[in-house]
């Protein structure tokens, strides 16, 4: 695409989308001084999640932020104008857990040896110096499919360990990973996995739940005996460097949210306990019982990340095994988790987990959906509510002037399974979505377009649809 | 065997519904026309028990109803104080080990209480209202243990016994020093290896927290006096158990075996000022019974467990008895959430070794456990103005026979077997709908995913205009062109 093109090309540009979206087209990313950064989508239905719907309005794009919506706007002269005939236009999704863009390693997950876990020095499993932002992979085939699906931003989470790093707001676009990162340093995620295997510590949960305790001890103790020492350096004994203690307190005065993990009703009630106790900001992750406990939620104020991979019978178990009836019931009501915390004014926004793909998301909201959730509050959970959760509803989550041109464009209601996702805006870049690809199936040769669709499945192209 | 089998699938069945079994209202009950064992004073043949908001009001052979109670009719029943169990693992979300490290007593089993462990149902059915709940024996000092009540169908929160002292548990002889697993190729054995070593290891803790005390009294002191700039200790999260331990604010529950090692850690606990409140199996305590005794101490036992390790070789089934005649408070435990449904008989056979009276049989189980825990003033007999926890039999509790047919917790009714056996159906019912609804939903998703897999570009194909054959813009990467 030429810079060149100015507003009177529109025509043309509209019908050469027309014929891209038929076709699947594409340029290659375009290094600096190439990209348009003034846009307007024009007469179409826009959903701005934080008002009422606008029918036949404009949004205007520029460099990066939304810069007007409404029905009677200016559009400046430079904009690259889309007709929005026909089209509807939300806030981009956000995908409140994921780990896209992080490469999946063991690190952190060696147990420190138990016999000598003996005091606040230990730490196993302990890497919260480690910043998702910072490793960041742009390669991942994930960060395409899932903006394909109109997700333009994710909570990446690291993963392996107790407290395994700090988990990273990142926009899902850009030309370097830098430019993906909203937020760097968004949350410290805790797991209360035990890491010890029977011969480290710590090898239980309640063995996990008190090295966690001992580190937050740890940093309240460093939070408090620092600024005493740098005050009376000639008269106090000097507080030991410790990188856990510095990190996590940084992190903690910054008040990043705590994510504790709590998915059936045991873990919710433990983690609003402990919250309290450890007097951290936090929020729950999974989730998925929480129709059984969605008014203790509500009065501990603790927003929740549901996952959306609902609970499944076991895949490969014994067809014939005696199946509980709790875990029956469970299985039958997760998906009703949603709904419930809605009625009960519970806070929450919903993540991927371990879905595979967009399409698997959006069945799975389905059936959130199908259990009495309303589609307006599916997708304000899927939009400003989870910005509000991860403190960047300033910034993300709904269209409104300021706020980062994070856009989807679809000819239709986004949670009908028949809707195609036609435009995307990633921090004011304009992503243009493809038709989905067809599967080839081995042995089914389609000669007239054989090279096209090589290219594709060589290059590990993810559909669009869903 | 039938019966057991029957038994079991009864309790399969009840286990799936917490909240359908839930107790009824507490208020004015009225327990009526039942052989009343009080344990503290005799047996009331044709007794009642009244009991309001949660505790015994009255207990005699010639009380009437008040208007408006709920009338337990329990003609030809026994009722019996609510069994305790001095020694369980139940009720525990993940491990009951924190096996890491040699002291792991910053583990608290108060932190993973489980109420949804189908075996509180379980040992609800066997008239066990209170539980004694540890941690494991893999470490010489283990983790930080809890009373609980039975109370099936409240969260985790509502579970612990109010105003019970917590606990701690720890344990000598072969499981604190891996006698009996092998460990792994590549991993260092872990300290202590001997019995000597286990001894080092208690020792070394309290010594650290005494240390850890004093650090703790200096600060606060010299902050009292009004010193400026004081960093403060830090806090520990092992060593705060044990300090507990030491201003007797936390009881020492001891997992032992062999009189030597009793002896040992009673030496120990001297020392440094505390003491142990229970040993727990203490299968030789018949040996040094009167050492227990003045200890102060109280001995949680087996009823006929021997010979299942080198160091329960010497275990005999007249321990109990011969501890209680050398004025040991004595208690049979479970250590098992199955056993624990017949604490009962565990508590008769003591009767047959050792001659022991019935009354003195049920103290195993009732009064003495509540002593062991320092709860008697609320629980373990039928007193007035103890807490209506209560367990009732179609026969004697110490028969074989006897079958658990309400128990209550606070005056509420926790178990019932009549209600029980009428939920059953209604039960299997709601699991065939949802195993249905499971199999349907899986079956739409099978055809679903069959026909995904057809190809559908056909269409597609015919729309496409012939200019675009070039592969050149097919090439590019879907979604990301601009």
């Amino acid at each position: 695409m030429n810079r060149r093109l100015r507003r009177r090309s529109i025509p043309v540009v509209v019908l050469a989308l027309c014929a891209a979206i038929l076709i699947g087209w594409a340029c290659a990313a375009r290094g600096e001084g190439g990209e348009p950064r003034y846009f307007a989508v024009k007469g179409a239905r826009i959903v701005p999640v934080s008002g009422a719907v606008i029918e036949n309005g404009t949004v205007v794009i520029a460099k990066g932020l939304i810069q007007a919506v409404g029905t009677n706007v200016t559009i400046p002269p430079e904009a690259w104008v889309i007709d929005g005939a026909g089209l509807t236009v939300y806030p981009g999704l956000i995908d409140a857990g994921t780990n896209i863009g992080l490469a999946q390693d063991e690190d952190g997950k060696k147990p420190a040896r138990g016999a000598g876990a003996a005091g606040p020095e230990d730490r196993p499993a302990t890497t919260p110096w480690r910043v998702a932002a910072d490793e960041l992979k742009t390669d991942d085939k994930r960060i395409e499919s899932w903006r394909n699906a109109g997700f333009t931003t994710a909570l990446t989470v690291p993963e392996g360990g107790i407290f395994p790093g700090q988990a990273t707001v990142i926009d899902l676009g850009g030309e370097r990973a830098g430019d993906y990162v909203v937020n760097p340093r968004a949350s410290v995620p805790v797991s209360f996995k035990p890491v010890g295997g029977f011969f480290g510590f710590p090898d239980s949960l309640m063995g996990t739940i008190a090295y966690v305790r001992q580190v937050l001890d740890d940093t309240t103790w460093y939070a408090q005996a620092e600024p005493i020492y740098q005050a009376n350096p000639t008269k106090t004994e000097r507080v030991p460097y410790d990188r856990t203690e510095v990190v996590l307190n940084r992190a903690l005065q910054a008040n990043e949210i705590v994510l504790l993990p709590a998915n059936n009703t045991i873990q919710i009630l433990r983690a609003i306990r402990l919250t309290g106790e450890w007097k951290i900001r936090a929020v729950l992750y999974g989730g998925q019982q929480g129709y059984e406990v969605a008014a203790a939620l509500a009065s501990s104020k603790i927003p929740v990340l549901v996952n959306l991979k609902w609970p499944e019978r076991a895949k490969d178990g014994d067809p014939e095994a005696e199946q509980n009836l709790r875990d029956l019931r469970f299985r039958d009501r997760a998906p009703g988790t949603p709904a419930a915390l809605a009625k009960a004014g519970v806070k929450f926004a919903l993540y991927s987990g371990g879905l595979d793909g967009p399409k698997d998301i959006f069945k799975s909201v389905k059936r959130a959906t199908d259990a009495g959730l309303t589609p307006d509050a599916a997708l304000r959970a899927m939009t400003l509510d989870a910005a509000d959760i991860l403190g960047l509803s300033d910034r993300l989550g709904s269209i409104a002037p300021g706020k980062i041109a994070n856009l989807v464009i679809t000819d239709g209601d986004i949670f009908n399974e028949k809707t195609k996702v036609k435009h995307v805006f990633v921090d004011g870049r304009w992503f243009e979505i493809h038709e989905e690809a067809a599967p080839e199936k081995p042995g089914e040769k389609k000669p007239e377009d054989d090279d096209g669709a090589r290219a594709k499945q060589a290059k590990g192209v993810e559909g669009v649809g869903r | 065997m039938k019966r057991a089998t029957i038994c079991a699938a009864m309790l399969l069945f009840a286990a799936c519904a917490p909240l359908v079994t839930r107790a009824q209202n507490p208020g004015t009950i009225f327990i009526q026309n039942a052989t009343v064992l009080t344990v503290t004073h005799g047996n009331i043949e044709h007794g009642s028990i009244l009991i309001r908001d949660g505790k015994i009001a009255a207990v005699g052979a010639d009380l009437k109803a008040p208007e408006g109670a709920a009338i337990i009719d329990a003609t030809g029943q026994y009722v019996m104080p609510g069994i305790i169990d001095c020694h369980s693992h139940i009720a525990v979300d993940g491990s009951v080990n924190e096996a890491g490290p040699a002291v792991s007593s910053m583990a608290n089993i108060a932190d993973v209480l489980n109420p949804d462990d189908i075996d509180i149902y379980r040992d609800l059915a066997g008239g066990v209202t209170t539980a004694n709940i540890l941690h494991g024996s893999a470490n010489p000092i283990g983790g930080q243990t809890v009373v609980i009540k039975l109370r099936w169908g409240k969260p985790a929160s509502e579970l612990p016994f109010q105003g019970a002292l917590p606990g701690i548990k720890f344990a000598l002889g072969e499981n604190p020093k891996h006698s009996n697993f092998p460990t792994p190729p590549g991993v260092t054995p872990r300290y202590p290896g001997t019995r000597l070593g286990v001894e080092e290891v208690i020792r070394q803790a309290f010594i650290e927290a005494r240390e850890y005390k004093k650090q703790w009294d200096d600060y606060n002191k010299r902050k009292a006096s009004g010193e400026q700039n004081l960093i403060p200790p830090r806090r520990n999260v092992q060593l705060d158990p044990l300090v507990e331990v030491m201003e007797g604010k936390r009881y020492v529950h001891a997992h032992c075996y062999r009189a030597d090692e009793i002896l040992m850690l009673i030496r120990v606990a001297n020392e440094f000022g505390f003491k142990v409140r229970t040993f727990q199996h203490v299968l030789e305590g018949y040996k040094i019974a009167d050492e227990i005794a003045a200890s102060g101490a109280g001995g949680s036992t087996f009823s006929d467990w021997w010979a299942y390790k080198m160091e329960a070789f010497d275990a005999i089934p007249y321990n109990a008895a011969l501890m209680t005649e050398r004025g040991v408070i004595v208690s049979v435990n479970s250590d098992d959430a199955q056993e624990a449904r017949q604490l009962n008989q565990e508590a008769a056979k003591s009767m047959k070794n050792g001659g022991l009276s019935a009354n003195d049989a049920l103290k195993l189980i009732t009064l003495n456990p509540a002593i062991q825990l320092g709860i008697d003033a609320r629980a373990g007999s039928i007193d007035v103005g103890k807490d209506a926890d209560l367990a009732i039999y179609n026969r004697d509790p110490l028969s074989v026979y006897a079958v658990v047919q309400k128990t209550l917790i606070d005056g509420q009714v926790y178990f019932d077997r009549q209600r029980d056996i009428a939920e059953r159906a209604t039960l299997a019912a709601e699991k065939q709908t949802l195993l249905d609804k499971e199999k349907k939903a899986a079956e739409a998703k099978k055809a679903e995913e069959k026909s995904d897999k057809k190809p559908e570009t056909k269409p597609d194909k015919k729309k496409k205009p012939p200019q675009d054959d070039g592969g050149a813009v097919e090439s590019g990467v879907a979604g990301g062109s601009r």
